[in-house]
């Protein structure tokens, strides 16, 4: 048996078809996607299987206990904290108003009067042997929205959803902040274009804006003092986004962020062109409503930040969420590290020796025919899948 | 364990290691009667979606092994390897180990947030987890926020204190009832249940018990406050980090159906890696530190007079916690390792992005370049936590006022650099390393070993495999790890103490194999290496100035035999404690003169080193 070269047919044949070693993001025009929306506790839910719904469609209630308003009356009315009992106007579970009497003290034939008033609408929680009253204010109701709009596929009793939806889905590589939706609009007019202040208006409040390789700290301020929904755009700075953030992150686990729009980078971190593929499809679905989040966990299960952009299903298209998930000669990729960063090739061949790098690595490398032209030997490990 | 074929009749062996990044397999055959590494396979982990499967990426580099051996190791739908071997097919034993987990993300509650929870939070801390968030009563959260956060953000574990002992019992309990109710669902796969230790009031437990223990792997240990002023961490610390090592980190996304392809346990990277450390110092019979450096943990390992410690930093690595690493040293420790012009920005931007795509290398000597400076900072980083770890006092007791709750006092190290004699590396980033003198230099910078200290790495990463291997094979484990596992690098001479630049602080006589006298004058700020092959030993006369130590005392001749290696001798005039030079033009005038005269990286752009100087 040779170690070296003394592949098998099997080997061979194996070697075909190699697994992508990054996965690709999803950029698709047409796929069903479905989304479960849940209530963190039990509560009411809405809607009704079949049922359509809007991205602002309430699916599903929560009713959260008020506050607990503490009211010292015993202290108040100089009584013996025992006592308070029957000086109470009001029984436990009794509903009160703001500024309503709920204890009263008299003596000297009324002659001396003090009164304890409610400071909120609420109801009469406790009346403790401490002296103090505890007057809970009502419970407030909590609403989920539905975010993408689409049909309810499945109800989960007292918890939310399942909504379906045809869409186009486009994933970016990281994301920060929650949530939204908003109408797209390309205001850059091509992708290796900046995304600079003064293309932000307030008129662009509510719509997620398209930018091409790069958004600075200032434009993403004037979106948000403008009231955009959302960013999508190539990279940003690793400083800027310290900047933004107020504090510098250790690891990709975001979509907490309260910095108001959310944004969602597609290439990485500096000024990137944004894929020619991503910047078509956000462009063909322009004036079109889009749910946007930026959540984003890379670690073992990882979520990546997506758009969302539901459309009517196109006649005799395969709609399906799947990525494939191999490489053969042919298929498209793009590079995601220096020195070809951001280029786009289709693979040739997988030379099964180890080549020797810049570095001088020895590393296991893929041949790849290059968009601008000419012919690569890259690191398996630095080429991602584009889906196409 | 019972094998299908007898020892003596096994021809192949194949172990994997499935790291957060990447997955190594070696394999392993005997010839003439010898246990030898015969070939390595990689493949990126799969626990990304779509995989989200472990044994996606085992089988991806278990085929690049059969792809350069010929030899069929998969079964035929490639859902499990062909046991035993036969012939061409198949091989006697495949064991794992695994750290696909990743870091340790965690969440700690408490009543109040500035005294319990805070407590809890320094405990998480002290273990080396990244504290993705602190509930507290007092938080300013509705409850239904704090149950969504903990689902949104499925935490590896979560830590939960409250209450004084025979103190207060609702608070707590109102914690716990939030902590059900959020039910956070797994990201570890089906099967995995999520670890809570309750470090609370005692008196509580059996509460806590009939709340959570059927949906957690609940574990008490002592009330982190038990009274008000006194602070207990220890325990919960050191809790924390044993069930990471022994239970967080080795689940991952198909973790269950891996456990179906092996018949020997899945151990945990750290223990397989600690195996390992503790067959070097055994062998040497010398004190030993050393490190695994992987990509979302560094693992530090210590036996010092006997005593073995282990720690996991599990927010310090190369990959997916590489930020977290800048985050903590701060991006100019990096760049003060760099000896070519690059903004801060680009610096950090290139960490992002490797972030962000975990998975990738380096393919440009810049670029590895500015890896192996944040390995450095990982590294010392690694050993500043393991030192915290490695002390004679447990269960330390602190006295809190609550004005100095933010204050941590901790026990000092009994390790002492001095007596270290062996420093050992593994991990892709050090066995991958283009030349082996780059890893006894990022091993050398980070840890500063003092006096004279024998350097080894792994070859090609496979101390994790044979650490598992020697729990059902010894006699195999020992052959490969002394032939194809254990590199000799060499020896480093590096006197303690400072001296003034230009000053000479060390003359090194070397009786080299030839028979001739190699006699080294090293000033202050030099280094320089004396190449001497794997295998040799010499004798070596080593006098510091009056003011400095090389383990004989201030300014007495050391004669030692020192050994050779791939790298040879090294003699670091560069100062223990080594400072580089606050102003960080000198700084890179420095760097590039230790790169110069070691040979460190090949030439940059057509550039030589000594050039740029």
């Amino acid at each position: 048996m040779s170690h070296t070269q003394g592949k098998t047919n099997r080997s061979n044949a194996k070697a075909e078809k190699v697994h992508a070693y990054t996965p690709g993001l999803k950029v698709k025009q047409e796929t069903t996607l479905r989304r479960s929306r849940t209530l963190p506790i039990s509560g009411d839910v809405l809607v009704k299987e079949g049922n359509k719904v809007g991205f602002d469609t309430v699916i599903a209630q929560m009713r959260i206990p008020g506050d607990p308003n503490i009211v010292k009356v015993a202290l108040l009315l100089r009584v013996e904290p025992y006592e308070i009992e029957k000086y109470m106007l009001k029984k436990v579970g009794e509903k009160v108003k703001s500024g309503e009497s709920i204890a009263q003290y008299t003596a000297l034939f009324g002659m001396v009067k003090r009164t304890v008033t409610s400071p909120i609408d609420g109801v009469i929680e406790n009346i403790g042997a401490s002296g103090w009253v505890t007057i809970r204010s009502p419970p407030v109701t909590v609403d989920l929205k539905a975010y993408i709009p689409g049909k309810v596929v499945e109800v989960i009793p007292s918890r939310g959803v399942v909504i379906e939806t045809n869409a186009a889905i486009i994933q970016g590589i990281f994301g920060i902040g929650g949530e939204n939706y908003g109408i797209i609009n390309m205001v850059v007019s091509s992708p290796d274009e900046t995304l600079s202040p003064d293309k932000i208006t307030p008129k662009n409040k509510g719509e997620i804006l398209v930018g091409g390789s790069f958004v600075s700290l200032e434009a993403l301020q004037k979106a948000n003092e403008c009231g955009v929904a959302g960013i999508v755009v190539g990279g940003i700075d690793g400083n800027d986004l310290t900047k933004l953030l107020g504090y510098e992150m250790g690891v990709a686990i975001t979509g907490e962020e309260e910095i108001g729009v959310t944004l969602i980078i597609t290439e990485g971190f500096g000024k990137m062109t944004m894929s020619l593929r991503t910047y078509e499809l956000l462009k063909k679905f322009e004036g079109m409503s889009a749910s946007i989040s930026g959540v984003t966990q890379i670690r073992a299960g990882v979520i990546r930040p997506e758009i969302i952009i539901p459309h009517d299903p196109v006649e005799g298209k395969e709609a399906d969420e799947e990525l494939s998930s191999g490489m053969t000669p042919g298929t498209a990729i793009r590079i995601i590290r220096q020195p070809h960063f951001g280029s786009i090739g289709k693979i040739v061949s997988f030379p099964v020796e180890l080549q020797m790098s810049k570095t001088e690595s020895r590393v296991r490398v893929v041949e790849v025919e290059l968009e601008e032209g000419g012919r690569v030997l890259v690191p398996r490990a630095n080429v991602e899948i584009i889906e196409t | 364990m019972s094998f299908t074929k007898p020892k003596d009749e096994m021809q192949f062996i194949l172990a994997t290691d499935v790291g957060s990044t990447t997955t190594k397999a070696r394999f392993f055959h005997k010839r003439s009667n010898e246990w030898r590494f015969l070939v390595a396979g990689e493949a990126p982990t799969t626990v990304e979606a779509p995989y989200e499967d472990v044994t996606l990426g085992v089988r991806n580099a278990v085929r690049e092994v059969e792809e350069l051996t010929g030899h069929v190791i998969l079964t035929e739908d490639g859902n499990g390897i062909i046991l035993p071997s036969e012939s061409d097919k198949g091989v006697d034993i495949y064991c794992t180990t695994s750290s696909a987990g990743g870091g340790l993300q965690m969440m700690v509650a408490g009543n109040v947030k500035s005294i319990t929870a805070e407590s809890a939070n320094r405990a998480a801390l002290g273990a080396g987890a990244i504290v993705m968030d602190v509930i507290a009563i007092d938080d300013e959260r509705e409850d239904y926020q704090k149950i969504q956060r903990i689902r949104t953000l499925r935490p590896d574990m979560i830590l939960l204190a409250g209450g004084t002992d025979g103190g207060t019992t609702a608070h707590v309990l109102e914690i716990a009832e939030l902590i059900k109710a959020a039910n956070p669902m797994p990201r570890l796969g089906a099967g995995y249940k999520l670890p809570l230790i309750f470090a609370g009031n005692k008196d509580v437990r059996p509460q806590i018990t009939q709340l959570l223990g059927e949906n957690f792997a609940l574990s008490m240990v002592d009330n982190i406050r038990p009274v008000l002023e006194q602070e207990v961490i220890e325990p919960a610390r050191r809790n924390v980090h044993e069930l990471f090592m022994e239970h967080v980190m080795s689940h991952a996304p198909g973790y269950d159906k891996l456990m179906k392809w092996t018949d020997v346990d899945i151990m945990p990277t750290p223990a397989g890696e600690g195996i390992a450390m503790q067959l070097i110092a055994k062998n040497y019979k010398m004190n030993t530190i050393g490190v695994g450096l992987g990509g979302a943990t560094t693992n530090v390992y210590s036996i010092f007079e006997d005593h073995f410690v282990r720690s996991v930093s599990a927010n310090l690595g190369m990959s997916y916690s590489i930020c977290n690493v800048l985050k903590e040293t701060g991006v100019n420790n990096i760049a003060r390792w760099i000896p070519f012009e690059v903004e801060k920005k680009d610096v950090i931007n290139m960490l992002r992005n490797k972030m962000i795509r975990p998975t990738t290398i380096p393919d440009t000597l810049e670029e590895l370049i500015i890896e192996h400076a944040v390995a450095r900072e990982a590294i010392r980083l690694g050993y500043e936590h393991h030192k915290t770890l490695a002390t004679r006092l447990k269960g330390v007791r602190v006295e809190r006022d609550l004005a100095d709750i933010f204050e941590q006092a901790l026990a000092s190290t009994y390790i002492d650099m001095m007596k270290i004699n062996v420093i050992v590396g593994t991990g892709g980033l050090l066995s991958h390393a283009p030349r082996r003198i780059q890893s006894m230099m990022i091993l050398a910078d980070a840890f500063q070993p003092e006096g004279v200290t024998r350097m080894f790495q792994d070859s090609v990463f496979m101390m994790p495999h044979l650490g598992v291997l020697s729990t059902v094979y010894p006699e195999a484990t020992w052959q490969i790890f002394d032939k194809d596992c254990l590199v000799r690098l060499g020896t480093m001479i590096a006197p303690v103490g400072e001296a003034n630049v230009g000053e000479d602080v060390v003359n090194v006589k070397l009786e080299m194999p030839d028979g001739g006298i190699k006699e080294q004058h090293i000033k202050q700020g030099e280094i320089t290496r004396v190449p001497l092959q794997e295998g040799m030993t010499v004798k070596a006369v080593i006098t510091p100035q009056q003011k400095l130590d090389i383990g004989a005392g201030k300014g007495k001749t050391l004669e030692i035999d020192v050994e050779g290696g791939a790298v040879g001798v090294i003699i670091d005039g560069r100062g223990r404690p080594f400072r580089l030079p606050e102003n960080s033009q000198d700084a890179r005038k420095s760097v590039l003169q230790w790169i110069d005269s070691l040979d460190l990286y090949p030439s940059i752009n057509g550039k030589e080193w000594r050039d740029m100087i």
